[in-house]
């Protein structure tokens, strides 16, 4: 079976800052895997250079079989990858509807439309609600984006993603700065999500119960290398990984 | 076309460069360290040109005691504008053109109050004693006010670049428009520095403005002219840049001083062409490296 | 920009009312004088409103729509000028043609490099038409302009001609609208707000703002074409800076989240204009002095500000997801 996302070698240094070190792994598809490390391992920079935003110095990222390293993000995005960032990337002032039916206007090529209002696009709109349902957002449909609370508009980023129909998804520390039960309810969502849409899921976080509940597979990432990969009962054992990581966790 | 003609113009052009440098340099000052457009910096060079005018022709002041004193004046008025209104702006970027939307109701305000204190009509100054002649040699013809004012500008560009090089609020100010954040860290009062460079933005316009006014008529609603003018010079040298203002102004005052010579009437319109060739093929500017500062 | 449609119900009670009301001014005002307020308040409100587009829309701040403003009058007023007044209905369509090509060409210029060189660079090309038009005395006229320009046939008549304008002005605002309601509406919003997230859903952003730049200019560009029938004159000033200024203090004053908030705005300033024009003539200076107030004192616009007081005193609600 061949990978869905795989690194070869990638290496990134700002002058003498390196900040990603010779890193290679392999991301099954259907996979749902974890990537964790302390603050400033290099994480939302693997991703930043997965998604094109940054490029490697060396190496090759391949996205099922292609090497996408100096392609621009709409590019890359176009060949199936999805990501929801740290900070959600919404349309503050539209509604929370509007916000993800725009994505499937885009999607079905409607964004030229001019004459007919929004409302009118049933297909598109439709598919806006059924995202919502399934994120739980349905009933903040009318609210506009930065009224939500955190979390929401964490998920709402998330819902805009996938209406690109994704097939790898990159989640950047969904459940941060949420409450207890707001962290189960996501980790049980994004389960669900994942298998629903068919997804290679790949998470960055600091959230344990996440990582261990939900992961096939985490990887460790320390200073830009990659410190260890494997089940998350492997992590768990790995005293190298615990002494650098879970100890202070 | 003949070496005193060539003279004549490069002179000439040189003169408008100096005028336009003055004025160019105080906005891509307040560009560089505060990160702010300011729109209305042609009214500070139009209140500098009136402050003349009321200092020489009505109070018979001296004319190089009214020259600092406009400057001043400008200057002065710019800090009280700046800590009043635009002080507010600063975090807010340019998101909606916020930054643009101000600094036009700065210049409603002022142009008005030009208006209510000076009257609409146009008014002159007269040039300084001993500068309303002109100097010759054989065809080349050198107004000697021209001269003083060139004079006035390297002395300026020699000062400025002292100042930044040598000094440490210099330094400081060619930190904090590499690094605002930084500077601000390091316990520089970063809102005084801002005033102060400000102010002496507004300054050094006010003063083009006074030492402009024996040349041109002063007029309410010249702020407009000087700030497109100042545009294009930021743009060919790079906005934030203050030694491409340098080149810039002198690229533009020379282009101005030749066309001038052959199509007076749309002399105006090629340093508006030359800054349409720069915008599509070098918009960060003639001078400046490709990494730019996104304005 | 809360843009979200209210029942259709008030939405076309106020539109009849608006056309109602603006309907009845020739039977109410019996004053001619009255009749031309009306008229520019409908004109300046097209120009205004179209803007809006631009700015308060997709966040554009353009500082030369006079440009486009004053090329839709020149063109009626010069073809009417030399070639007759039965060229005045289709001076205004060659005209409008004249500024699709030039806000292409142009914005394919200033839109590339953005920000406040965007709105720097429009007011620099309004100037530079400016100075074309008032040096190019022999053409255009130069400072004095070109007067007599009358409308063709029944169109002389001032009533009729307010008439016409009132349609051309209703159709364009419906036009504007229905686009401002359309996905391409949506489109402009998000690229105002979240413009890299517009690349991400695969989209131009680029594209789509020189789209909107082409369309407002259009109507900027009508609008300027209907006014040179109402004062049946053309001047330079149409072109200058301020008459772009104008449309910009016009939507803040009304609102610029709000479609219709520069159509009030230029109602407002034009009928305060008249007003304190009578008893001073330092009107920059208040207008200045107001809408700087307005900025500094509420940022999100009063409108705005209200919408989001009432937000934090609702805020115990706001936490909750489901």
């Amino acid at each position: 079976m061949n990978a869905m996302l795989e690194l070869e070698s990638v290496h990134k240094s700002f002058g003498g800052l390196h900040v990603t070190q010779n890193v290679s792994f392999a991301v099954m598809p259907g996979e749902i895997s974890a990537i964790i490390g302390p603050n400033g391992a290099g994480k939302t920079t693997l991703f930043n250079q997965i998604t094109g935003h940054l490029q490697p110095n060396s190496g090759r990222i391949l996205l099922k079989g292609q090497d996408v390293v100096g392609q621009s993000p709409q590019k890359i995005v176009a060949q199936g990858i999805g990501r929801a960032f740290q900070i959600a990337s919404l349309f503050p002032d539209e509604t929370v509807l509007d916000n993800v039916k725009v994505a499937c206007l885009s999607k079905l090529d409607q964004t030229r439309r001019f004459w007919r209002p929004v409302q009118a696009f049933r297909q598109a709109t439709d598919r806006a609600y059924s995202i919502l349902e399934d994120l739980g957002l349905e009933k903040q449909a009318d609210r506009l984006a930065f009224e939500l609370a955190h979390g929401d508009q964490k998920l709402l980023d998330i819902g805009i993603a996938l209406v690109l129909e994704p097939q790898l998804l990159l989640l950047d520390e969904p459940t941060a700065g949420m409450s207890p039960e707001e962290r189960q309810r996501t980790r049980e969502l994004i389960k669900k999500l994942w298998k629903a849409y068919e997804l290679t899921l790949v998470f960055i976080e600091h959230d344990m119960d996440m990582v261990f509940g939900i992961a096939e597979k985490v990887r460790v990432l320390q200073l830009g290398a990659l410190l260890a990969e494997g089940t998350p009962d492997e992590i768990r054992n790995n005293k190298e990984v615990v002494t650098a990581y879970l100890g202070e966790a | 076309m003949d070496f005193s003609f060539f003279i004549t113009q490069a002179i000439s052009g040189l003169t408008m460069a100096t005028l336009l440098f003055l004025v160019a340099s105080g906005l891509t000052l307040i560009f560089g360290v505060g990160n702010v457009f300011n729109f209305a910096h042609g009214s500070f060079y139009m209140v500098g040109a009136y402050f003349g005018y009321q200092l020489v022709a009505i109070w018979e002041l001296n004319f190089w005691i009214a020259l600092v004193l406009a400057g001043l004046g400008a200057g002065l008025v710019g800090m009280l504008a700046e800590s009043l209104f635009l002080r507010r702006i600063y975090g807010r970027v340019n998101e909606g053109g916020f930054q643009i939307l101000l600094t036009y109701c700065l210049i409603l305000i002022i142009d008005d109050l030009v208006k209510l204190i000076w009257g609409t009509e146009y008014k002159s100054l007269p040039r300084p004693d001993g500068f309303s002649g002109a100097v010759t040699f054989g065809d080349i013809y050198l107004p000697s006010y021209n001269l003083l004012i060139i004079a006035i500008g390297v002395v300026v560009v020699v000062a400025s670049w002292w100042i930044l090089t040598r000094t440490r609020p210099g330094k400081i100010a060619r930190a904090a428009a590499v690094d605002r954040e930084m500077v601000d860290t390091l316990g520089v009062n970063v809102p005084l520095t801002m005033t102060l460079v400000f102010g002496i933005a507004t300054a050094l316009g006010g003063m083009a403005g006074a030492l402009a006014a024996p040349l041109r008529t002063v007029t309410p609603g010249a702020g407009i002219e000087v700030i497109i003018d100042s545009l294009i010079v930021v743009v060919l040298g790079g906005m934030g840049n203050f030694w491409g203002a340098w080149l810039g102004a002198i690229l533009v005052g020379e282009v101005n001083a030749f066309a001038v010579a052959f199509v007076p009437k749309w002399a105006s319109l090629f340093s508006f062409l030359v800054m349409v060739i720069v915008l599509i093929f070098k918009p960060e500017g003639l001078f400046s490296p490709r990494q730019v500062r996104k304005v | 920009m809360t843009m979200k449609p209210g029942p259709k119900f008030s939405a076309a009670v106020l539109w009849t009312l608006m056309i109602m009301g603006f309907a009845l001014v020739p039977v109410l005002m019996s004053s001619s004088y009255q009749l031309n307020l009306a008229s520019h308040v409908l004109v300046w409100g097209l120009f205004a409103v179209a803007f809006n587009m631009l700015w308060g829309v997709t966040g554009m701040l353009s500082f030369g729509q006079a440009l486009y403003y004053g090329l839709g009058a020149y063109f009626v007023g010069l073809m009417v000028e030399y070639l007759g007044s039965a060229w005045y209905l289709p001076a205004i369509g060659i005209g409008m043609l004249a500024v699709a090509a030039t806000s292409f060409l142009l914005g394919l210029l200033v839109i590339r490099v953005g920000g406040v060189y965007f709105t720097m660079l429009t007011l620099a090309f309004g100037q530079l038409a400016w100075q074309i038009t008032f040096k190019w005395y022999d053409f255009t006229g130069g400072d004095d302009g070109i007067q007599g320009i009358t409308a063709p046939g029944f169109l002389q008549n001032p009533i009729a001609y307010y008439y016409f304008l009132l349609v051309l002005v209703m159709l364009s605002m419906w036009i504007l609208k229905r686009m401002a309601y359309s996905p391409f509406g949506l489109m402009l919003r998000c690229v105002r707000q979240n413009p890299e997230r517009v690349r991400f859903l695969g989209r131009r952003v680029r594209r789509n703002q020189l789209r909107v730049y082409i369309v407002s200019s259009l109507f900027a560009g009508l609008a300027g074409s209907l006014m040179a029938g109402i004062d049946n004159s053309i001047h330079t000033d149409m072109f200058f800076w301020t008459t772009s200024g104008e449309v910009i203090l016009m939507s803040v004053l009304g609102g610029l989240n709000q479609f219709f908030g520069p159509f009030v705005g230029a109602i407002a300033m034009i009928i305060i204009e008249d007003i304190v024009g009578a008893w001073t003539e330092y009107w920059s200076l208040i207008i200045g002095s107001l809408i700087m107030g307005m900025v500094i004192l509420f940022p999100k616009g009063l409108v705005g500000e209200l919408y989001h007081l009432k937000l934090r005193m609702m805020q115990p609600k706001a936490g909750r997801s489901e």
